[in-house]
């Protein structure tokens, strides 16, 4: 039998790469987007084995909720992302200076 | 070693791999495409799980839906490959660095979790019908806000995308459809002209 503990190390490690890919892939917004859609998972994955294993379907109803969030956001990021390129003809974060932020 | 460790483990480790090759590889399409496949190993453990709804949602709503999306967009914009990845391997020291400290102190924290695996469910368990069960009573409500989201989440792409253009040629339907026979034709009262 697979152990609760290898589920939650699976979903570690899966949002320890996310967050290394958002450091190695710091000037491409899209592949900081695809790495927020893989910390979600992670976390996904985290809510389902504990409804599994502790017998209580509530996980599984977060779960729908943060995929519906996730869709949301992916598309409003990637509006945004298409709004920007056509006004600056680029999507490397270190040009996104216009606010003096 | 059962056939459940066998299909956990292959799954597990096919997930790892095209999550690592997520982050590195060149080309943002391979990444799109790779993310997929995470995805879809996803989706094999969470049926494991006896998450078969959500497994299916998955496949659907993120592979079919979401990654096309993200296809799209990437293959219409024109992204400079070589440029994005002039930092990579100054990051790269630290990216592994980061990724290294925070697995490990992640495991030391589930590795302390220990709870007994369930039995499996009976064969005409029925995972969607229990899902709806709890989902359409207890969590209406939250359900609500869910489907106003996505609503708003509509809206908002479309708005801001909208582009318009003043000069382009385009009907106007509105227009067409109120047009009265007024507007096109025009009596003129004259006299009746002899035939020569």
């Amino acid at each position: 039998m697979i152990a609760l503990t290898d589920y939650l190390t699976l979903a570690a490690i899966l949002f320890s790469l996310s967050v290394a890919g958002i450091f190695l892939n710091r000037k491409n917004i899209i592949i900081i987007l695809m790495s927020i859609e893989l910390m979600l998972l992670s976390v996904n994955i985290n809510f389902i084995a504990f409804s599994h294993f502790l017998g209580d379907l509530s996980g599984q109803v977060f779960v729908f909720f943060i995929l519906t969030v996730a869709a949301a956001e992916a598309a409003i990021g990637l509006a945004i992302l298409v709004v920007l390129f056509r006004n600056k003809r680029t999507i490397d974060v270190d040009e996104l200076d216009t606010m003096k932020g | 070693m059962g056939f459940e460790n066998i299909v956990f483990y292959v799954f597990a480790g096919i997930m790892v791999f095209s999550a690592l090759m997520v982050i590195t590889v060149k080309n943002p399409v391979q990444a799109a495409l790779f993310l997929v496949l995470t995805f879809f190993s996803c989706a094999a453990i969470w049926m494991l799980l006896e998450a078969e709804f959500l497994a299916i949602a998955l496949v659907l709503v993120y592979v079919g839906a979401v990654m096309v999306l993200f296809l799209f967009v990437v293959m219409m914009l024109d992204i400079n490959v070589a440029r994005m990845r002039a930092a990579f391997m100054q990051y790269l020291p630290i990216g592994i660095a980061v990724l290294v400290t925070m697995a490990v102190m992640m495991f030391m924290v589930v590795n302390q979790i220990h709870i007994d695996a369930p039995g499996r469910a009976a064969a005409n368990y029925n995972n969607t019908r229990e899902l709806g069960l709890v989902l359409y009573t207890v969590y209406v409500y939250p359900f609500e806000i869910a489907a106003v989201i996505l609503l708003v989440a509509i809206i908002a792409a479309i708005a801001l995308t909208l582009r318009r253009r003043p000069n382009t040629k385009h009907q106007n339907p509105d227009l067409q459809i109120a047009v009265k026979r007024d507007d096109r034709i025009r009596m003129v009262k004259m006299d009746t002209e002899e035939k020569k």
